[in-house]
């Protein structure tokens, strides 16, 4: 069923009676070409592309939960490609082109809203990493401007540019940045996915990788054996455990990330501002609610959720940017599990292992890369070679000492 | 105009008459209201408009899960949106706004919805605004957005205090019900250390409107004594109008107490809220029930009002809901409320029974109709009628309130915020806590248990439980003797309703109705967390406290499965809404993080510096002279005055380190990557320490004191992290060496002195021989000064390639120092320079910082190759060193860079493109890392990690930066532009 | 994670006081090959379960502690001074 204004009022006049499911329920057929292990984001979009982009349909993806019920459903919604690195920076531009595109694709609404990301700036060399940042994005043509002081107050006059104890001096802005509604992104990719003839088959823990010969040829099931020509796992949160039953150690952590979300207020934040003297970014969905972060909690964790101190020092970062936020009330806490890489980049590679692909390390960047990621990892799972925006982001590059480490952090993954 | 109010009823003081404003108008209520009872006391039904179609709405609840009756509070720095009516105390001059509605509450147009609601159902924007494309942002998303959000934020800072602070106990009761006194008293008086808190402002709960009788006294008297005898018990804290709004790992959890948010105008002395966080051995959750709404057809009518609610609005209050009413009921506790109705004087028009039999015998006045539900209501901003099904027959009855009463969900909201579901239980018909929770228990109506008897019969037993859970024995106490009490009930959910037309809600404040829980179902979101994402249910302001489970109800029949499979959606915090204010504490504004000073702050403020925010630290810039106008005139002053005769620079912050110990050497042997063993006594050696991946991690200098003491500096950024590595590597790495760790930033003044007269400067106030032969570069001792009269520590080391010493003294005697030496170079023209200046000095002797060791550089890319000792067994990062892509060709490294026309400048962050070459990524060379106006030199000067740079000096590049439209032709160099041959160091 | 970190030094601590660094691995000898190196840098077995990991009591006594916690339960189950005891086996 096409959706479209007509096909509401039309519904509408009928008492919205004949609407049918947004996506089939299958069961698991014997085998399929490629399974895709993780109904999220992820998982989803390569299902999406790889039917769409490359004609293979013949495709699976299991979910052991229900369809986005991992990160996807569970982040802040920021859009953006401000990245620094050449071997980062186009694949995240070539995100931001496939949202760009994205609804009209796949005929979903998922209020793609580019209404800038700004990110502050509040000492000479965090401006002049940010010179160095906005050059990076405008060598590769994506928009970027530096604005001064004066210019972020006439954006966002509620502020503290007076009482700072660390007074913002500017700002990078990148206005194709925004947000986007992230369960929307789920489903749109599961219904456009389905309508050409993925099975997206949930509550369907995956419990053994088969190999046989040194290859995998299938997956055992909550709902039994499966066979599979490839095997793709894009399970970020659950990485470590899933290549563990192909006998894979990876350079990955799963660390908790807490998001926020305040009472509904009339919109007075139109994009994304973070904070540069305090882990804090901020947003305001459609709805009204203030949607914000902060950092890490800091430890490993597969628990979603986090610890009262982090959510004590994210108020105080963001009571420190936006005073009047101060009678403003927070809703709700809820954490995610972040598959948190050794040096901060995203792995979309083929394993050791032979028909075991594996799209992983995200970090607190995977909903952003969603369409590229998906488009990406279908490539390389139909064409055996990486797309060339993703080629940087080989699993081997750390034994090899080819690291992408935006932050400059090192080996360690509660820092990036 | 306070004709809703009933003369000799509740706990308000009729005396004391409070006047307030709702949308300007004055209106008074009375001490001991909530803004909610004073309103209906004033015959105000309504009061709000929901999020989606805008409908009137009044006041459902008594409690913290109203959903409708959100107004805002104050003004200016003190407005409070979202606040909801039945938790806000009145007080004298309080100002109320109505929220979402233009343009007045009693005509708003948004309502116009409401007649497109066929369109608007469930996730309708999923299905459209997507073409053309450009529009979402320019047209369809504004309008969205211009409808979005209840009230209206302040722009203003808040002029109050807030503050947080740790509480420890024994055993943590979290709701003054029946069940938590009774809990609370049994602890007390057994000596334990008893945490109650409460989130009204009245100790009870539920016994404030409870007519039964406790040991012979009327339940609000007995909970008033029980309260008394509690506070009077030191070991007991009772705090009230405070909310546990999280239960967090370790048995903490998190509370929030309003100390001044029912108060005009708050003492600036005191926080008008307090964060608390309570670490207890045991916890008890008595927080009793939440009543469930009945889903018919305008239920979400003014007017409309939960059973229980009335009730309290009634007893409590003393105000009576309307002229004629009604009760809508599923269980015998809508008997208790005719009953007090009736005794009131409020006119029972009828009691509509779904049971063909009720547990109580009804002797009151009110017309029973059986086996009958209420199906609809007439009137649209006040209810004027209900509409009664019974059979096959639908009868009208006039009334003016309509309490509903559909049974009790317990309140198990903190029990899993730890990751535990709740379960479904068919014999309560209600989603009960998860068992065996560590350290918390549940009692009385949270765990369903009805009857104020047994409710307090609970709570002593709880109680004796965790005591004797923390091995602390409890004296026998005696059940209080409970009368009249008919409380006691059981239900039958009544999911869904025959007759009903109009919209049936089931989340109130958005407009989530009857219909949307079947067309998500119909869709493919039947799965309760897809169901509660795509209709919104449940994800206002009051996390459905009202609406989950009717939701679920709705789902399971939906689907033709039992609430058990449905399940639950995550109960996650905070439980009621927490204030940005409360969770900041008193870090807000300039207390955001503490300030560091360096011990010599106070001296170059005298000295008229202009400071710059470093970290924590306040660092001076620079320090401009009376007729400079700019910071550029006076840093190159400076900077010439540094060249030509000395400067003095507080280098205070830098991180210093104390090692000492026989292994002190083999040390910092494996901490750096170059070679310490050998390092003489009284001299000092440039370090390069790496992380275990390669990498540049921190560098410094290190002098050898004595034979086993060293002393490290780092960098300012630095030098905590470096602290914590070195330890990591004494305690866990390397345990069996002899060395141990003093951090001694804080202990020392330390300042350079820096120029070719430095030496002149500095001998006229130390005692010992200074002279190039006696203490050449790169030595390092303990000095004495002013004849004796004090100690320090020289160094002689250079940032500025001038012949240069840093000097540290005890920090309490830094600023008589620096006076000193500016008082002995007085002749010698000596002044104070900034951090600017250093930045300048050292750009033009090619020395890095941390915008060079950016974390993603080896030794050898900036020229430090060498450095790295090929001779060590082991040091830290010597293995991940040796990978390939460490060593790859076309690694960044450091060069110089000028600009051809020394006219021409540009700036750090600036990208290095090769002459000709495109502005593209693929042709991105590097950039600069960090740049100056050079005096010395004439032009801007710079640092850049460029590839394969080391090889390149002598290019001719384009410094580019697209964000400042600028394009400069530039020339790579050597990195050390000035002194290239150190020859100034050695004088 | 634990609200409160049972420091051997200092009792129970609010989990502000400490700063987290990880796995608590062996490092490995100076003569082993560069696989032990990676896998000792980089290689993580991130267990959903107990788990071993470094503490640094930072604003408290200063020592470096082994800390044995549940990742998906949060509970700590030990935590004791890194120095103290033995160490965790090498991985091999």
């Amino acid at each position: 069923m096409r959706y479209s204004a007509l096909s509401i009022l039309l519904n509408g006049l009928r008492g919205n009676r004949n609407w049918t499911p947004a996506w089939r329920q299958p069961d698991p057929k014997p085998h399929y070409d490629v399974i895709i292990v993780g109904g999220g984001g992820h998982g989803l979009a390569t299902a999406y592309y790889l039917a769409k982009e490359f004609g293979v349909t013949n495709v699976a993806v299991l979910e052991k939960n229900y369809v986005g019920s991992g990160n996807v459903g569970r982040n802040t919604t920021i859009i953006r490609s401000n990245y620094l690195l050449p071997g980062n920076n186009p694949f995240y531009e070539l995100s931001m082109q496939l949202w760009e595109g994205l609804e009209q694709d796949f005929n979903f609404n998922a209020m793609v809203s580019q209404r800038g990301v700004l990110n502050l700036y509040h000492s000479d060399a965090q401006r002049d990493a940010y010179t160095r940042r906005g050059n990076a994005m405008r060598l590769h043509g994506v928009d970027a401007e530096l604005l001064d002081r004066a210019a972020v107050r006439r954006m966002l006059p509620f502020l503290d540019f007076d009482n700072a104890r660390f007074p913002i001096q500017g700002g990078l802005l990148q206005r194709r940045g925004g947000t986007v509604r992230h369960d929307a992104v789920a489903w749109g990719y599961a219904r456009g996915a389905d309508s050409r003839g993925v099975d997206i088959i949930q509550n369907c823990e995956v419990t053994g990788i088969r190999r046989e010969d040194g290859r995998v040829t299938g997956v055992e099931t909550s709902r039994g054996f499966i066979g599979c020509g490839k095997l793709a796992l894009a399970a970020a949160g659950n990485s470590s455990k899933v290549a563990e039953l192909a006998g894979l150690r990876l350079p990955i952590e799963s660390h908790v990330l807490q998001a926020f979300v305040s009472e509904g207020l009339k919109p007075f934040i139109d994009g994304v501002v973070t904070f540069g003297a305090g882990h804090f970014y901020v947003s305001q969905s459609d709805k009204g609610g203030l949607v914000f972060g902060g950092d890490l909690d800091g430890y490993n964790s597969y628990a979603q959720r986090g610890n009262l101190a982090t959510v004590e020092h994210v108020a105080e970062a963001g009571k420190a940017m936006i005073p009047a936020l101060s009678r403003v009330r927070v809703l709700r806490s809820w954490g995610g599990i972040m598959d948190m890489s050794m040096d901060g980049s995203p792995i979309i590679d083929r394993t050791p292992i032979d028909n075991l692909y594996l799209n992983a390390g995200w970090c607190y960047g995977g909903f952003k890369a969603t369409p590229a990621s998906g488009f990406c990892f279908a490539h390389l799972l139909a064409r055996g070679a990486p797309q060339k925006t993703a080629a940087a982001f080989r699993l081997d590059r750390f034994e090899r000492g080819y690291l992408l480490d935006e932050k400059g952090q090192g080996a360690q993954p509660n820092l990036h | 105009m306070s004709s809703y109010r009933l003369p000799n009823l509740g706990l308000v003081s009729r005396d004391t008459p409070v006047s307030f404003t709702f949308d300007g108008k004055p209106m008074q209520g009375l001490q001991g209201d909530t803004l909610a009872s004073a309103l209906l006391a004033n015959g105000r039904m309504l009061v709000g408009r929901s999020f989606k179609y805008h409908r009137p709405r009044g006041i459902l609840t008594a409690g913290a899960a109203e959903p409708n009756a959100l107004v805002t509070i104050g003004h200016g720095g003190r407005t409070e949106p979202n606040t909801r009516a039945t938790m806000q105390e009145l007080y004298e001059g309080l100002e109320a706004q109505s929220q979402n509605r233009w343009p007045s509450l009693d005509f708003d147009l948004g309502a116009l919805n409401g007649i497109l609601s066929p369109f608007l159902g469930a996730g309708f924007y999923y299905k459209t605004f997507m073409w053309p494309a450009p529009l979402w942002e320019k047209l369809y998303e504004p309008i969205i957005r211009k409808a979005a959000g209840l009230g209206k934020a302040s722009y203003e800072a808040d002029p109050d205090a807030y503050e947080k602070s740790w509480a420890h106990c024994d055993l943590l009761v979290i709701g003054a019900g029946p069940t938590g006194l009774a809990a609370a008293l049994t602890a007390g008086r057994a000596g334990a250390r008893v945490i109650l808190l409460d989130e009204g402002s009245l100790p009870g709960g539920s016994l404030l409107f409870e007519t039964a009788m406790i040991d012979g006294k009327a339940a609000a008297q007995f909970a008033r004594d029980t309260s008394d005898e509690l506070r009077s018990m030191p070991n007991v804290r009772f705090m009230m109008r405070t909310t546990a709004f999280g239960w967090y790992d370790g048995n903490v959890f998190g509370a929030v107490e309003r100390v001044q948010k029912h108060v005009r105008e708050p003492v600036p002395s005191l926080p008008v809220e307090r964060l608390w966080r309570i670490a207890t051995k045991k916890a008890l959750l008595a927080s009793g029930a939440e009543e469930r709404p009945l889903v018919f057809g305008g239920n979400d009518r003014p007017g409309v009002m939960m059973a229980s609610a009335m009730r309290a609005y009634l007893n409590r209050y003393g105000v009576a809901p309307g002229r004629a009413t009604a009760i809508f009921t599923t269980n015998d506790s809508g008997y208790t409320l005719a009953r007090d109705l009736e005794a009131a004087g409020v006119d029972v028009a009828a009691i509509v029974d779904s049971r063909p039999a009720a547990g109580v015998d009804y002797r009151g006045k009110a017309r029973l109709i059986r086996e009958a539900v209420v199906c609809g209501v007439t009137g649209r901003k006040a209810i004027s009628a209900i509409e009664v099904h019974r059979g096959d027959r639908t009868e009208s009855i006039a009334v003016d309130a309509l309490a509903m009463a559909g049974g009790f969900d317990p309140i198990i909201h903190l029990a899993c915020h730890r990751g535990g579901r709740p379960v479904w239980s068919a014999e309560k018909t209600a989603f009960l806590a998860p068992g065996s929770l560590n350290g918390l228990e549940v009692a009385g109506g949270a765990a369903a248990t009805s009857g104020l008897a047994a409710c307090l019969g609970e709570g002593i037993a709880q109680a004796q439980a965790a005591l004797e859970g923390v091995g602390l024995r409890c004296p026998p106490m005696d059940l209080p003797k409970v009368e009249g009490d008919d409380a006691a009930y059981s239900s039958n959910p009544l999911w869904s309703i025959p007759g009903v037309k109009d919209k049936a809600f089931i989340d109130f404040q958005n407009d989530v109705h009857l219909k949307d829980i079947g067309l998500a179902v119909r869709e493919g979101y039947g799965h309760v967390e897809l169901a509660k994402r795509y209709t919104t249910t449940g994800m206002a302001t009051d996390q459905g406290k009202l609406s989950n489970v009717n939701a679920i109800g709705l789902i399971a029949k939906a689907r033709g499965v039992s609430p058990a499979e449905v399940g639950t959606t995550t109960f996650r915090p905070f439980y009621t809404p927490v204030s940005f204010g409360a969770l900041t504490g008193a870090h807000a504004g300039h207390h955001f993080q503490p300030v560091r000073k360096s011990p010599l702050h106070d001296w170059a403020k005298k000295h008229g510096a202009v400071f710059v925010e470093t970290g924590l630290w306040y660092r001076s810039a620079w320090f401009p002279k009376s007729g400079e106008r700019s910071w550029r005139e006076s840093v190159e002053r400076e900077v010439l005055n540094v060249r030509k005769n000395a400067g003095l620079c507080d280098v205070s912050m830098l991180g210093k380190i104390e090692l000492s110990g026989s292994d002190a050497a083999e040390f910092l042997n494996r901490v750096y990557c170059n070679a310490f063993l050998k390092l003489p006594v009284g001299k000092a050696r440039y370090g390069l320490m790496l992380r275990e991946d390669g990498f540049i991690y921190d560098d410094g200098t290190t002098s050898r004191l004595a034979e086993n003491r060293f002393f490290m500096t780092t960098t300012t950024a630095y030098a905590a992290g470096v602290m914590n590595h070195l330890e990591f590597c004494a305690q866990v790495l390397w345990p069996e060496l002899d060395v141990r760790l003093a951090s001694v930033t804080d202990q020392w003044a330390q300042m350079a002195v820096a120029g070719p007269k430095a030496r002149m400067i500095l001998q006229k106030i130390v005692d010992d021989d200074i002279s190039d032969a006696a203490f050449p570069f790169l030595a390092a001792k303990e000095v004495s000064l002013f004849g004796g009269a004090l100690h320090g520590c020289l160094f002689r080391i250079s940032f500025s390639g001038e012949l240069a010493y840093e000097i540290a003294v005890p920090a309490g005697y830094g600023e008589s120092v620096a006076d000193a030496l500016l008082d002995a170079g007085k002749d010698h023209g000596i002044m104070p320079y900034g951090v600017e200046t250093l930045s300048v000095l050292r750009i033009e002797k090619g020395h890095v910082t941390h915008n060079e060791i950016n974390g993603t550089v080896v030794p050898a890319d900036l020229g430090f190759g060498k450095m790295v000792s090929a001779t060590k067994l082991d040091f830290i990062g010597k293995a991940m060193l040796q990978r390939e892509g460490l060593a790859a060709s076309g690694r960044p490294q450091l060069v110089g860079v000028v600009p051809i026309d020394p006219k021409h400048s540009f700036r750090s962050g600036s990208h290095i493109l090769a002459k000709g070459a495109e502005a593209t990524l693929e042709n991105d060379e590097g950039y600069v890392t960090s740049s100056a106006y050079s005096p010395h030199v004439g032009s801007t000067i710079a640092l850049a990690l460029v590839h394969n740079g080391q090889s390149r000096h002598g290019e001719e590049v384009l410094v580019w930066s697209g964000l400042h439209g600028e394009s400069t032709p530039a020339r790579l160099c050597h990195p050390v532009f000035f002194d290239p041959q150190n020859e100034r160091l050695h004088v | 994670m634990a609200s409160l970190v049972p420091c051997p030094n200092c009792g129970r601590r609010p989990k502000e006081e400490f700063t987290i660094k990880g796995a608590a691995l062996s490092r490995p000898g100076a003569d082993a090959d560069s696989e032990n190196w990676f896998d000792y840098v980089y290689l993580r077995d991130n267990p959903r379960g107990a788990y071993e990991e470094y503490w640094h009591h930072t604003s408290g006594c200063r020592r470096w502690l082994v800390v044995m916690r549940d990742t998906l339960t949060h509970e700590v189950a030990a935590c004791r001074d890194a120095t103290d005891g033995s160490r965790s086996e090498r991985r091999k």
